[in-house]
């Protein structure tokens, strides 16, 4: 008898008792944060579709707006952001390996792409912000044909980079939160789900720029 | 943990790929191709999205439960695209009934 209830209660002190093994549970866990990103999928599609609508609405305005988008800076930050992946995949490969201290200069790494990220993203609005081609009673633009058009390029512009912005913040906050969780040895080779669940997490807000980069940058841009 | 772990030769592999994509997404989109400049775009696009979700997010090493999920998302998002476009496109091609 005593026997049985060591066994029954010989388990790892990560595995909550409602799961078989620690197999299942990060199974459950992964399902869980894909549903969540389903959901995320759903919004930023909404975005997107109305993006399809107005460029097949005037497809020569959306055209003559991408020569004001600036295509270098773009290309850097889907660069930084592709190397934030990179060093992402390498954090959680760091903990499936229990590498604590491989595991923190990634995600320090991942981090300071994301950061730059962010820093290249400011000076671009910066640049829209004295070229006037922020949407509202300030708007000027070179072609006043698409005077009105071009304002619902802009403002989806600053919808869709604004809301892919503020997941990248979400996101450096989740992955200040994994480091210091990992500089106090929260992890091990045989838990690190979090840091698991969080580089889904970060692949996902990579994969809505990779969409977001020749829609709003490339999309027009010899005509 | 039970997964094997990837070697990074895999994931260093799909991190070049995906800046060489990016690249020539990049001079594709100087060339005059006319239709074709959205298509390409789109194309490369698509590649490099699956690249992050196959290899980055392991789906190729998931459950078939959170590929059949993965597998939804994109089959909705379809749906929304589809319809919204098929209502938008085709306003017009038809004249108004009589009683309007």
């Amino acid at each position: 008898m005593a026997d049985t209830e060591a066994t029954l209660h010989e388990h790892p002190p990560e595995l909550k008792h409602h799961f078989d093994d620690s197999e299942q549970q990060l199974e459950s866990s992964t399902l869980g944060m894909w549903v969540f990103l389903l959901t995320e999928i759903m919004f930023f599609g909404g975005m997107f579709g109305g993006y399809t609508v107005y460029r097949n609405l005037y497809p020569d305005a959306f055209a003559s707006t991408s020569h004001f988008m600036n295509v270098t800076l773009g290309g850097l930050n889907t660069g930084v952001l592709i190397c934030s992946s990179f060093t992402m995949v390498l954090a959680v490969r760091s903990a499936q390996l229990g590498k604590k201290k491989a595991l923190i200069t990634f995600l320090v790494l991942t981090l300071i792409l994301g950061t730059v990220f962010l820093v290249i993203k400011y000076l671009e609005y910066h640049e829209k912000w004295v070229d006037h081609h922020i949407p509202g009673p300030g708007f000027r633009y070179a072609e006043p044909q698409f005077f009105h058009q071009a304002q619902i390029l802009f403002f989806l512009y600053f919808a869709m980079t604004g809301m892919h912005a503020i997941h990248m913040i979400v996101g450096a906050g989740l992955l200040t939160t994994l480091i210091v969780m990992a500089s106090r040895d929260k992890f091990n080779a045989e838990w690190y789900t979090p840091v698991e669940m969080i580089g889904l997490y970060w692949h996902f807000v990579d994969i809505v720029w990779i969409f977001l980069f020749p829609l709003l940058y490339l999309i027009g841009h010899t005509s | 943990m039970t997964h094997k772990v990837v070697p990074v030769k895999t994931f260093a592999f799909v991190f070049l790929a995906l800046i060489a994509l990016t690249i020539t997404t990049v001079g594709v989109s100087k060339l005059e191709l006319g239709e074709y400049n959205f298509i390409c775009a789109m194309t490369i696009a698509v590649i490099k999205g699956s690249l992050v979700v196959w290899f980055f997010m392991d789906v190729r090493r998931s459950s078939s439960m959170t590929k059949l999920f993965v597998g939804a998302g994109l089959f909705w998002l379809a749906i929304l695209l589809t319809f919204v476009l098929s209502d938008y496109m085709s306003r017009g091609w038809l004249p108004r009934p009589y009683w309007w």
